[in-house]
Parts: C-alpha cells; sequence; structure tokens
C-alpha cells in the first residue's frame, strides 16, 4: 500500500528530479562579490563608470557562462523542454514498455551514443498510464508458447536486475517481488485445456505443478473447492512485484544511458507516400514518416521533430496514434483499412481488507469465473478483480470505478471461492485502461507492412507489464539487428492480422 | 566548540541529499548518506569515458566471477554422478557438507584445500549442508537440484542468496527440516513468503536480517503456515512496537486512509494518495 501511497509524491519529483540530462555542466557563478564600494554617502551625481562596468561584466560572464555548451542556453527566448529537432528513433509512450525498448536500443548499440533515441510521453505524472494501474502480476501460466518464453525471459531479467538496470551510486532496484505463484483454478469444462497447456508450460521449461481438489485443499486450507476439477500452481518466477519500481529504474538507467526524455504529446505525423503495384495488380500505397509533431504540454505550440524510426508504445492509445499515421484510412477491403486492433477497455481493481483472509500462502488465484485475488502487504489486505463481458464493457471516457460491479459480479464468486472473504470490506477501488487488442488479445510486435518505419511493441490486454523487459530486448533486435535474435516472436507480427488468423490464448473457463 | 556547529551542519547536508533521493524511490530501505569515495567516482565518471569504462568493467568482472564460481559442475557430474558434483561445489566454493549415514563433515581447510575421498561416496547422498558466507547463488542451487535427501541448510551469511533463492528452495519441499537464512541481507519478506512450501520444516532461523521490516509479524504468519516449524532469532514484538516515529505515522496514515475511503469512492489511484 504504502509504494501506491507514494505514486503522487513519486509523480510530482519526475518534474523536478528526472528532467535533468544526464550529463549536466555544473554552472559555477563565478560572479563573487566585487571589491568595489562608493564611498559617497549620497547618491552619485555622475555615473560612476567603474561600477557601471561591473555590473556589465557580471552581466556577461553570467550569459557566456549559460552559453557554455551543454546548457539549454539558447540565443531565441524558446519554450524549455523542446524535443530535439532531430533524433533516429522516436519512442512514442514512456509507459514500462518504451522505457524498456529505450533501454535495450542504447544496451545493444554497437558505439557510444551510436543511436540517438528520444522517448516522448504526454503525462509526466502518469496519470493514466496502464503500467502504473496494473496489478502488477507476472506467471508463465500461458498457452502460448510465445507468452511463456516472453514471461520467463522477463523473470530472468527481474531475477538479475541489478546487473542490467543499476546505475553507479545509487540505490539498488529493488522491485519488491513477492514469490507466491499463480494459482488457476479449472471447472470440469476447463480440465483437459489445463492438462495441455501445463504439458506446454513444462516443455517452455516453466515450473509448475498440477494439483488435484484435494491437494489443492490440503495445500490452501482456506479455498472452498467445490466445482473445482484441477488447478495448476505455479512453483517459481511468477509473483508481483511493484510496476512503479520497474518503470523507474527503466527510466533511470536508459536516461543515465544517454536516451532522451521529453514530455508532449504526438499529435501527428508528416510522411511520404508512393504507391507500388502488388502480384494482383493492385496499386499500394506505402508511407515512411519522416517528422513526428510533438505538442509541448498545456500549449499550443509543438516542434516536428524528424525522424528515421518510430516506436508506437503508446499501450492503450497506440491504435489512436497509428491512425494519426493513416493506417486504417485507406480504400475498403483493402489490407489499408485494417486499422491497429488495440483499444483502450476500463478494468477495475478493488482493495479489499478482510482480517481473516489467507495469510502469507495466498497466491495470484484465478478462479475459473474469470475472478482473480491476490494478497498485498501483510495487514490482511488483498486486491481483486474481474474483466467484465464483452457486451459489458464499460465505457472508457473517464477512470470512473463502478461499485455496482464488485458488488454484483465479483463478491459471489470471491465469497463462494474462499469463505473467509464473506465478511471483507472495501477500502478503495482504482481503475486502470488495458490496451486491448480486440482481435486477439496478444502483443502485437513489429514492423507495420505499409508504414514501413513505424514499429509497434503494444496489445498486450492485461500482461503487458510481466512481458516488457524480454519485449524491449525483441523490438531493439528488430530495429538494430534486423531481425529477432533470442526469442522468435513473428507469430506475433502483423501477419496474422492481416490475413485474419489470431493467435488465441486459450483460456480456462 | 567548533565540532558541534559542524556536525549539525553537515548532518544538515546529509538529511537534505537524502530527501531529494527520497522523492525519486519508493523503497522502504533506509538511504545511506552518499560517501565521499563514490561522489567522487560518481564525478570522475560523469567527466571521464575512461573512468566510466573502467567501473562497468569492473562491475561485469565481479558478476563474471560470481558466474564461474556458480557454474553448473556438468562435467564432474557425468563422469561421477550428481552426489559428488555437488560435493566438489560445496567444497569449491568453502562451504561444508555431510554424507547422509555419515558422522563426519567435509570442510575445506583454511587455505581452501580439501581431501578427495568424497569421491568415494557415488551413491550417497548428501543430508546437511553448510554453505554459510559463501558466495552461493540462485545459479549455483543448480548443483543441488538432485539432492534429494538433503535435511539441513544452512545461508547464514550469504551475501547472494536473495528472494529469488528462496523462491527455488521448493525443490527440497519433501525432505528439507532445517534452514538457516539469518545474516542474509538481502532476504525480504518477498522471498520468505515462498517458504510455505517447504511443509516438512521444523527449524527456521531468521535472527539478523536487514532488509526484514517487520520481523515480529512476519514470524507470526509464517508459523501460521508452518504450524510444526520453530521459528529462532525473532521476537514476536520485534518491528511492532513504537521504537521509532515510524510506527505511529503509518497508523495515522491508515487512519487518514479509511477515512477517505468512507467519504470519497475515489475513482482512481491518484485521488487516493493526497
Ligand atoms: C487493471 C489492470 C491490471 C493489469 N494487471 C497486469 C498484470 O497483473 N500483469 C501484467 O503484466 N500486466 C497487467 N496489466 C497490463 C499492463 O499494465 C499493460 O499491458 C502495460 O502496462 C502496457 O504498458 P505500456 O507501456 O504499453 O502502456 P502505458 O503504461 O499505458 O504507457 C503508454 C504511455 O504512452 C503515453 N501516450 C499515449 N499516447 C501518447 C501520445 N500521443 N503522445 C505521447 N505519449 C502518449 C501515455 O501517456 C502512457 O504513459 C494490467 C492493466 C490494467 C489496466
Amino acid at each position: 500500500m504504502t509504494t501506491w501511497r507514494l505514486l503522487a509524491r513519486t509523480g510530482s519529483a519526475i518534474n523536478t528530479g528526472m528532467c535533468l540530462p544526464s550529463r549536466t555542466i555544473i554552472q559555477n557563478d563565478y560572479c563573487s562579490s566585487s571589491g568595489f564600494r562608493s564611498f559617497s554617502t549620497g547618491k552619485a551625481m555622475r555615473t560612476d563608470f567603474f561600477k557601471d562596468l561591473d555590473s556589465q561584466l557580471k552581466a556577461f560572464r553570467k550569459k557566456a557562462s549559460s552559453a557554455m555548451p551543454g546548457s539549454d542556453w539558447h540565443p531565441l527566448d524558446l519554450t524549455v523542454g523542446l524535443p530535439p529537432e532531430r533524433t533516429d528513433i522516436l519512442i512514442v509512450g514512456g509507459g514500462v514498455v518504451g522505457w524498456s525498448i529505450a533501454y535495450w536500443l542504447k544496451k545493444k548499440e554497437k558505439v557510444r551514443d551510436g543511436v540517438r533515441v528520444l522517448v516522448v510521453e504526454k503525462d509526466p505524472t502518469y496519470s493514466q498510464a496502464s503500467t502504473v494501474l496494473s496489478a502488477g502480476g507476472i506467471r508463465q501460466q500461458f498457452s502460448l508458447p510465445e507468452n511463456i518464453h516472453l514471461s520467463l525471459a522477463s523473470a530472468e531479467f527481474m531475477r538479475n536486475i541489478n546487473e542490467h538496470l543499476s546505475v553507479l551510486n545509487d540505490d539498488p532496484v529493488d522491485l519488491q517481488f513477492n514469490h507466491s505463484g499463480y494459482l488457476f483454478l479449472a471447472s470440469e469444462n476447463g480440465a483437459a485445456i489445463m492438462e495441455e497447456n501445463y504439458s506446454t508450460q513444462r516443455y517452455a521449461g516453466a515450473k509448475v505443478t498440477l494439483l488435484s481438489p484435494t491437494q489443492l485443499k490440503e495445500k490452501f486450507p482456506w479455498i472452498n473447492t467445490d466445482g473445482v476439477a484441477l488447478a495448476s500452481y505455479g512453483l517459481e518466477n511468477e509473483g508481483w512485484f511493484d510496476p512503479w519500481m520497474l518503470l523507474n529504474a527503466f527510466r533511470r538507467k536508459a536516461m543515465s544511458m544517454g536516451v532522451f526524455q521529453c514530455f508532449g504529446e504526438v499529435t501527428g505525423f508528416r510522411y511520404k507516400t508512393h504507391s507500388m503495384p502488388t502480384e494482383d495488380g493492385d496499386l499500394v500505397e506505402l508511407k515512411r514518416i519522416r517528422y513526428v509533431n510533438v505538442r509541448m504540454p498545456n500549449s499550443l505550440q509543438y516542434q516536428p521533430v524528424e525522424c528515421a524510426i518510430v516506436v508506437n508504445a503508446a499501450g492503450a492509445s497506440s491504435g489512436k496514434v497509428a491512425e494519426l499515421a493513416g493506417i486504417g484510412s485507406g480504400p475498403k477491403h483493402t489490407i489499408a483499412a485494417i486499422p491497429v486492433p488495440v483499444e483502450p477497455r476500463k478494468r477495475y481493481i478493488y482493495v479489499l481488507h478482510s482480517p481473516d483472509g489467507p495469510g502469507l500462502d495466498s497466491p495470484f488465484l484465478i478462479d475459473y469465473s474469470g475472478v482473480y485475488f491476490r494478497r498485498e502487504g501483510l495487514g490482511g489486505n488483498y486486491i481483486t478483480g474481474m474483466s467484465p463481458e464483452e457486451e459489458e464493457e464499460p465505457e472508457t471516457n473517464d477512470l470512473e470505478v463502478d461499485h455496482e460491479f464488485f458488488q454484483e459480479k465479483i463478491w459471489p464468486h470471491l465469497a463462494s471461492r474462499v469463505p473467509a472473504f464473506e465478511s471483507l470490506k472495501v477500502t478503495s477501488a482504482w481503475a486502470g485502461y488495458y490496451d486491448y487488442n480486440t482481435f486477439d488479445q496478444n502483443g502485437i510486435l513489429g514492423l507495420h507492412p505499409l508504414v514501413n518505419n513505424m514499429y509497434f511493441a503494444t496489445g498486450f490486454s492485461g500482461h503487458g507489464l510481466q512481458q516488457s523487459p524480454a519485449v524491449g530486448r525483441a523490438l531493439a533486435e528488430l530495429i538494430l539487428d534486423g531481425d529477432f535474435m533470442t526469442l522468435n516472436l513473428s507469430a506475433l507480427g502483423f501477419q496474422r492480422i492481416f490475413s485474419k488468423q489470431p493467435t488465441l490464448e486459450r483460456n480456462i473457463v | 566548540m567548533a565540532l558541534p556547529t559542524l556536525m549539525r551542519s553537515r548532518g544538515c547536508v546529509w538529511t537534505c541529499l537524502t530527501v531529494a533521493r527520497r522523492n525519486l524511490n519508493s523503497a522502504p530501505t533506509p538511504v545511506a548518506p552518499p560517501k565521499l569515495n563514490s561522489k567522487l567516482l560518481l564525478f570522475l565518471c560523469q567527466r571521464f569515458h575512461d573512468v566510466e569504462q573502467l567501473v562497468s568493467w569492473s562491475s561485469w568482472l565481479k558478476t563474471w566471477v560470481l558466474r564461474r564460481k556458480n557454474m553448473y559442475y556438468g562435467y564432474t557430474q557425468k563422469q561421477y554422478g550428481d552426489n559428488v558434483a555437488a560435493a566438489f561445489y560445496i567444497l569449491s566454493m568453502k562451504g561444508g557438507f555431510r554424507f547422509a549415514g555419515q558422522s563426519e563433515w567435509f570442510r575445506p581447510n583454511a587455505r581452501g584445500k580439501f581431501n578427495w575421498d568424497f569421491i568415494n561416496f557415488r551413491d550417497v547422498p548428501i543430508e546437511e549442508v553448510d554453505m554459510s558466507s559463501t558466495l552461493i547463488n540462485y545459479a549455483g542451487l543448480d548443483n543441488f537440484v538432485s539432492q534429494r535427501e538433503l535435511r539441513s541448510l544452512s545461508l547464514r551469511g550469504c551475501p547472494e542468496v536473495d528472494d529469488w533463492f528462496l523462491s527455488r528452495l521448493h525443490i527440497f519441499q519433501d525432505t528439507l527440516e532445517e534452514l538457516n537464512v539469518s545474516h542474509c541481507s538481502r532476504v525480504t519478506v518477498g522471498g520468505l513468503a515462498s517458504l510455505h512450501r517447504l511443509r516438512k520444516l521444523r527449524r527456521l532461523d531468521l535472527s539478523s536480517l536487514p532488509r526484514l521490516q517487520k520481523p515480529g509479524l512476519v514470524r507470526i504468519l509464517l508459523e501460521e503456515q508452518l504450524p510444526h516449524c520453530h521459528i529462532s532469532g525473532v521476537e514476536y514484538s520485534q518491528g511492532l512496537e513504537t521504537e521509532t516515529g515510524t510506527e505511529t505515522e503509518t497508523g495515522t496514515e491508515i487512519g487518514q486512509l479509511t477515512k477517505e475511503y468512507t467519504h470519497t469512492h475515489g475513482p482512481h489511484r491518484q485521488t487516493l494518495t493526497q
């Protein structure tokens, strides 16, 4: 809980503390008080030449020192915090995915400052970013090998996080990782799928075990096993951590490696278009982005940034950012009409207090009804949530919480699964946006075929946080090496969207 | 005369520094004031690429050494089997062990030399391991994975033992009876929470864990999970009484929060945190 409370404070610290460029030149005020002194007590009758000279010199020295290379002085009066006019790679969205990509690009560059990377984030307080509003869980219990491997690689990254993200002379990174595992429950209908998933997960190297209802009851006596046919429980590399810590660690490290950060909103792209005939003789329009328009916060001023490559990591708004580049607005029935299928979907998380609830062994439990909960801290607090039915998706204009949803949908399932939760108090709640991929609820990674310098890393629909370290590496490989090197993630590319073959997770409901 | 004034002014500077650093970081661990030599190093690093490179090499070397020491003893394993490989690993790390059914311990002498007799115990599993004050880490556990008889493990004062390490101890869940993680500077409650899987555990030593926030509470919660286990090194009252101002602070914070909850149905966390 403390970390959540520190959110606002940390948020404001970003403005004050983190905007410093990595290598600042410390400016000393050389102008100490001078030895001149006026001897007369009355008003000076004529301008004292020396006195004037002294103040003139003072002003000149000040100007000269502020014009030293490395300071942000500019002959024209400019808004501070403007992005640079030119960069190699521009990353839209400074969430955990964006900063992870920035870090890996720097890590993989062959020569120092070989690539200039700029991260553009519209909201310095991260008030709506999914990263900080998520439940912070990591699991390997997926059915797609790609997802399992992404999450295994990310767990390995987090295990060695201080080899990657520690900054000289700063505190080591502490993710506050809680190694408690995920516990999935399957009903009669889902048991067969769970077993299949289990063997895929074992094959990929995840440490998962299956539990029968009796074993389950023995291990977690507080669970009511009615209706449960099978359970799968993660033994290693699963649990939850503080998302802020991961985001901040990535950002701190990336900035220390020379990534530029700018607060502003990407409002448009300037691109060049040229047409090419396909095999069938149709004309397709290929675009190449030349400039990205970045609008400064709270003003109408914007700065076009010339760049070679754009990475779209705008989370829930990445569909909108793609529209700005003209994706999905082509003639009907061609591939140019297919939008990037990512949209915001509102999800609630409720904080519960239940003094008699499950103790230190409490895992991240996911019931077959869709309800999940996990422990938060040691004081009998829990967080819980559930994804609504497709027809009952709430409006996404704001982040208001619907408390009815808890009463009607979540609580009945929760109390029947864990009888100790029959008496509980909802102490608070919040909402966040899933970067929901409406096509197949999995990440979209790779180059857009029609805008041939815009890469995507988005659409993770509820598991983007845990995959961010590996996703960043994969994207950096794609950009700098031209192909995936460590994990082959081509199944998560745009190909599947254009050929209408969804890569779905097999859910155990 | 001048000394107290000096102290006061230095104290002031330090508190300013810690405050500035706290802002960026919500870690609960107290921040030590930066030392002069590390400040100097940072200064040099920011100005000279060579220094920066040297620093990054030295940290790379450190991890390399650690990794090499904790390597999987695959060759020994192939030649002599799991038990000898594990024994060889323990002795090379300057730890000690006892084979099942034997009373004598194998340990290296002060210069790190040891008796090679353990090679004759191919088929005898290891029962007790003492790795105290060694550099064993998560990867080093690979050498123990096949030890199915391990009953006692001491990790006292191991600087590289962290929560990930503890989360991996479930491999001994059917045998391990005694575990000592005292003086492990990196262990927190996040890793101790995974120990509930060690159903056979009878004795657990948790003394002097600097990163453990509320040792007393953790002991109570762990005893709830492991009713047959005797947990030593921690008093129930530790971290619970109001020794310092922090405890009262959290108390009032909780009070404030509950008040807030009753008044507002906070739309999202930002309003809650105000
Ligand atoms: C309630 C909830 C629970 C979740 N639980 C988990 C979980 O347990 N485990 C897990 O792994 N994942 C979870 N997730 C999902 C996870 O949070 C997201 O997948 C992940 O954070 C996505 O990261 P991101 O960096 O892509 O997006 P974000 O964090 O949303 O970052 C995108 C950033 O882009 C910025 N931006 C947008 N448009 C523009 C623009 N035009 N110009 C400039 N900047 C722009 C935004 O301000 C934002 O900061 C959860 C999500 C929610 C909502």
